[in-house]
């Protein structure tokens, strides 16, 4: 049971809840939700409540994380995109204090079940969508109709074009997804091999610096793609906000 | 007396455009050798990874649309078929889209805006 590499990701239920026949439990994965969100805002809050000309550290890291965010998307998206900052803000420290709250040992990572980040995924695509339509009704549906083809060949560009567009939500949840499930499943394996070689005597226990070096080295590495995925997330989530803006006209 | 002012006012300033030189060359190779180092390391298993994701999700999408459709029209197998070889096309342009070897439609046309201004 404590080898097992997949128990972490087990869901259980903290309170039972039913609602019409609707199960919506109060389950780890939730209150770990709450905790992210919880603990983004508080930080975010507190070390920008009482700010100074020279910022503190704790408030030039709040500050340094809003500026990333902002020129990250004026990059992507122009100053229009900027009324989406308080979304792609967010996004970007839902899933990067997610994926750090799962380095904690016994701590549950959120962003290690598809549904998640797939709804978050949706939400991205679904602001696309409806604001651009919204901003250009049908125009947006320009955005499949690439310029210079010729004639003959625009039913199947337009038909390969959809389906790239449909694919977005599920490239980008299955990223997320894979990254941190991945890479928490690769260092519970290394891990438990410290336990199960260091039972076999003194062979083993001196054997057994190798998996530890391994589950050192990926502790490091997971550190940086739980950084690295947040800031994939939130680039394309601006590249994608960038199309529903600019749709070529 | 005003001569000297003069001459020592366009002494500093040469000096100082000399420097700025200076200090731009040196900040973009500081600026170069970064972005090289992020884009061995980092980047490089990122890249990996988003590059099959993007392929796999085209191949998934095209097949789950025929799929839906074979069951809607009872056309059985050839939406399947269609659509998964329509999906091996979106997948390659996603690859080719997110190496940067093909512009997407909206860059493009951004282009070629700024071209024709």
């Amino acid at each position: 049971m404590a080898n097992d590499p997949i128990h972490q990701f087990q869901i259980s239920k903290l309170v039972d809840l039913n609602i019409g026949g609707l199960d919506v439990s109060f389950t780890n994965s939730s209150l770990f939700m709450v905790a992210t969100a919880a603990a983004a805002s508080a930080f975010l809050y507190m070390t920008t409540s009482n700010r100074g000309m020279v910022p503190s550290r704790l408030q030039s890291i709040s500050e340094m994380s809003y500026e990333f965010v902002a020129s990250m998307l004026r990059d992507a998206a122009g100053t229009q995109g900027m009324r989406f900052f308080p979304l792609v803000f967010s996004l970007f420290m839902f899933v990067l204090v997610a994926n750090l709250f799962g380095m904690f040992p016994y701590f549950f990572t959120v962003t290690s079940h598809i549904i998640v980040t797939f709804m978050l995924a949706m939400l991205v695509i679904g602001t696309v969508v409806v604001y651009g339509f919204m901003k250009h009704g049908l125009g947006f549906l320009n955005l499949f109709v690439p310029h210079g083809v010729p004639g003959v060949l625009v039913p199947l560009v337009v038909a390969i074009e959809v389906i790239s567009f449909l694919s977005r939500p599920i490239s980008l949840s299955v990223r997320l997804f894979a990254n941190m499930l991945a890479g928490h499943i690769t260092l519970k394996v290394f891990a438990g091999f410290i336990v199960s070689m260091s039972a076999m005597g003194f062979v083993g226990v001196v054997g057994s610096i190798l998996p530890l070096a391994m589950t050192v080295a990926l502790t490091g590495l997971e550190f940086l793609v739980a950084f690295l995925q947040a800031y994939v997330f939130a680039v394309l989530t601006c590249m994608y906000l960038n199309d529903a803006i600019h749709p070529g006209h | 007396m005003d001569e000297t002012t003069n001459r020592e006012d366009a002494d500093l300033a040469r000096r100082r455009a000399s420097l700025d030189a200076a200090l731009k060359v040196r900040q973009s190779q500081e600026a170069a050798t970064d972005q090289g180092r992020a884009g061995r390391d980092a980047t490089g298993y990122g890249k990996a990874l988003r590059l099959s994701s993007e392929f796999i999700a085209g191949i998934v999408v095209g097949a789950g649309l025929g799929w839906g459709l074979d069951k809607l029209a009872g056309t059985a197998p050839f939406g399947l078929i269609a659509f998964l070889l329509l999906g091996f096309g979106a997948g390659v342009l996603n690859v080719l889209r997110t190496a940067g070897l093909v512009q997407s439609a909206a860059e493009a046309q951004k282009a070629e805006r700024s071209a024709r201004k």
